[in-house]
């Protein structure tokens, strides 16, 4: 083990204590950040005010570019390397949920706090963080408050940077707020879609006993469900939500269902997608209804090896701090960096628990050992321990 | 004063104080000492977030305030506990000036917060504020250490002046437009500006507050404002627009509990004034109604009226602040 990396493994108790210092400010942070309602395409004002935020800091490049990603530039001593750390800034709640957050001795509650209010807040923390520990990076830091990336937004924020942007980025770091232990490091396959079920809205006595869209839907969701997966490579079909009609006595006319097919192997994805497809052709040919199927995002499957330096040293780090790691693939950001061969990885903050819920909570005390976790990493990246050949 | 200039001089909108570094430096310039007395019972949802707010913003990263203390009536919940372990000083109301008693009320709290806290200005927030932001205290206190000749700063939330091409109404509560506002129009003409008047937020040089009494109850704002007034005219005043204010809606029947004693208060003032003549002896209890199975019930709530003296008259506090 390089002697430097022992160094920064030595230093990462002293940091989760100091820590500390920023409890207040990140606190803060977390509550003016995620009581601004953010749903994909509408990040605009919270991406202003963590501009706003890097802005106060200090941050002489703070920016917001074409698609709406939010940045700040901590400008390192030889800017040699440029990391780029990132939080999606979309949250699936809408305007019309109230956005307000408590904040309890041990936690704090609300929608969105977990994903990912929290990430946000750390970037918007991280001048004051790192200054509370007197630490002063070789390398660029870019603070990337990422839009778009949830659902149909389909991760676009991020692409357009990665994709636009002059800057060779060494390595990224996805920041989600929960749950710490985790350790992505590579990206499945994914295919992300929809598909909706219309009938006319006439009440027809030729089609007396028909019953609606729902049940259409519902014999889609039968015929998906009996689809064979193989047990490898690992292949799931998620049923991400459904929705239909409008009362109790009302034949609905109108039903959607999401869901995400993911595997490990792009093949198996696509073998499954033209599997729905010819699904989704069949049950409107016999039900005589409007049945569509609509593709809104896909991933390539990737990542780095479990023996990358960037995953070792994650993993030496996450050990040193007592935290018991979980390799688990991803299907957000991290997808974009792989995508373009650059190494990242994505890392959970604290605990937490009703994710995706109006009650979404994190645990304060953990945040500490995600905050040191976080800082050990970018020193390592910044040391040149995590480079791969 | 005219309305209408002191409405164009002193009504600010907390936009216009946003750069913290200018309020330090003004602060620095004026030789001031800034407290927050957070006044509460049985604030432990909203607590916690209002002094990781103030606390972040207004101590840490900018140094606006002095201290952050937080003065409860006596929580049956874990108000207390919850505040101390964000960094507020809390203290039990009953603690403070132990000898002279304890009464129930926001406005005691009010008033032994000029004892116990250090500040040449007090500002003080309500606890149960759901989107609290800085500009609640920076937007009140911003203008006394602008304007040397301003001693009490009122908020106000939502704009109701002309915005763009619209008026909107002046957005006071119910009990400031159906009692106070027809009150003050009757009484104190001036003192209509005040958009809203009953708001429980407001930024106070010591020299107005120890010199002023504090009803314990509803009346202290009303109160505040008549002696205020009194003393030292409309120019004494200012008012900030702090935009939206979400808190928990009161019931009616509450409300008009507010009203009687609100009521009580102006009318003890104007008569110890000298603006009305003979009243007869006020009563302290106030009669409500409510339906039950067709029975009218009649309902009795003895409001007791007390209030606190000027804390100048207080010998512990002359003795504290060296005033012997």
């Amino acid at each position: 083990m390089a002697p430097r990396f022992e160094r920064i493994l030595g230093r990462l108790e002293e940091i989760r204590e100091r820590s500390q210092a920023v409890r207040e400010v990140l606190l803060a942070n977390l509550v003016m950040i995620g009581e601004i309602p953010s749903p994909t395409f509408r990040e605009e004002r919270r991406i202003g005010f963590l501009e706003e935020r890097f802005s106060e800091c200090g941050l002489a490049d703070c920016s917001t570019d074409e698609v709406g990603n939010g940045f700040g530039l901590l400008p390192g001593s030889d800017g040699a390397r440029n990391i780029l750390l990132v939080a999606h800034a979309d949250t699936p709640f809408s305007e019309k949920y109230d956005h307000t957050i408590a904040i309890h001795p041990d936690r704090a509650v609300g929608p969105g706090v977990a994903d990912n209010s929290l990430g946000l807040a750390v970037l918007a923390a991280m001048p004051h963080l790192l200054e509370s520990l007197d630490i002063k990076l070789k390398a660029n830091l870019i603070l990337m408050g990422a839009v778009r990336s949830l659902g149909r937004g389909d991760l676009e924020g991020l692409r357009f940077f990665l994709d636009h942007n002059r800057i060779p980025i060494t390595a990224g770091v996805c920041v989600e707020g929960v749950q710490i232990g985790r350790l992505s490091i590579g990206s499945l396959g994914m295919l992300r879609g929809q598909i909706a079920c219309s009938v006319p809205e006439e009440y027809d006595w030729t089609r007396f006993g028909a019953v609606g869209a729902i049940l259409t839907i519902n014999e889609v969701i039968n015929r998906i469900m009996a689809i064979a997966l193989p047990k490898k490579p690992r292949t799931t079909i998620v049923l991400g939500s459904v929705e239909g009609g409008t009362s109790f006595g009302a034949i609905a006319t109108h039903a959607v269902l999401r869901f995400e097919i993911r595997s490990e192997e792009e093949s198996v994805v696509e073998d499954i997608h033209q599997q729905i497809e010819d699904i989704v052709a069949e049950v409107a040919a016999k039900s005589g209804s409007d049945v569509r199927l609509e593709i809104v995002a896909r991933r390539q499957p990737g990542g780095i090896p479990f023996s990358h330096p960037l995953a070792r040293r994650t993993r030496q780090i996450m050990s040193r701090l007592g935290i018991t790691h979980r390799i688990a693939p991803s299907t957000s950001e991290l997808s974009a960096f792989i995508g373009r061969g650059i190494p990242a990885v994505t890392i959970g903050i604290t605990t937490g628990e009703h994710v995706s819920e109006v009650d979404e909570t994190v645990f304060i005390d953990p945040i500490f050992t995600g905050l040191a976790q976080l800082i050990g990493l970018l020193e390592a990246i910044d040391g040149g321990f995590c480079d791969g050949d | 004063m005219e309305i209408s200039r002191w409405l164009r001089e002193n009504t600010f909108h907390h936009s216009a104080f946003r750069d913290m570094d200018e309020l330090v430096r003004a602060k620095e310039k004026a030789g001031v000492t800034i407290s927050l007395c957070i006044p509460t019972l049985n604030e432990e949802k909203t607590i916690g977030k209002e002094i990781v707010i103030f606390k972040s913003e207004l101590m840490n990263r900018h140094p606006v305030l002095d201290e952050i203390a937080v003065i409860d009536s006596g929580s049956s919940d874990a108000t207390r506990e919850v505040a101390a372990s964000f960094g507020a000083d809390v203290y039990l109301s009953a603690d403070i000036l132990p000898h002279m008693g304890t009464k129930r009320g926001k406005g005691e709290n009010l008033w032994k917060a000029i004892y116990q806290l250090r500040g040449d200005i007090i500002v003080y927030i309500d606890a149960d504020i759901k989107n609290i932001r800085p500009r609640f205290v920076y937007g009140l206190v911003a203008p006394l250490l602008f304007r040397p000749e301003i001693r009490y700063v009122k908020a106000f939330y939502d704009r109701p002046l002309v915005v763009g091409h619209g008026v909107r109404p002046s957005g006071g509560g119910r009990v400031t437009e159906i009692l106070v506002r027809p009150l003050f129009s009757l009484f104190f003409p001036e003192l209509t500006a005040l958009m809203q008047p009953l708001s429980g937020e407001y930024a106070v040089r010591r020299e107005v507050l120890e010199n002023i009494p504090f009803p314990i109850g509803y009346g202290v704002e009303t109160s505040h404002l008549i002696d205020v007034y009194h003393k030292w005219g409309l120019e004494a005043f200012g008012q900030t627009d702090l935009d939206r204010r979400v808190h928990r809606n009161q019931s009616t029947r509450d409300l008009g509990k507010m009203a009687f004693v609100i009521l009580h208060t102006f009318l003890d003032r104007v008569r110890s004034l000298g603006i009305l003549g003979d009243l007869p002896e006020l009563g302290h209890v106030l009669r409500q109604f409510q339906v039950h199975d067709d029975i009218f019930e009649p309902l009795e709530y003895e409001m007791i009226r007390e209030e606190r003296p000027p804390m100048i008259e207080v010998p512990e506090y002359r003795h504290k602040r060296g005033l012997d």
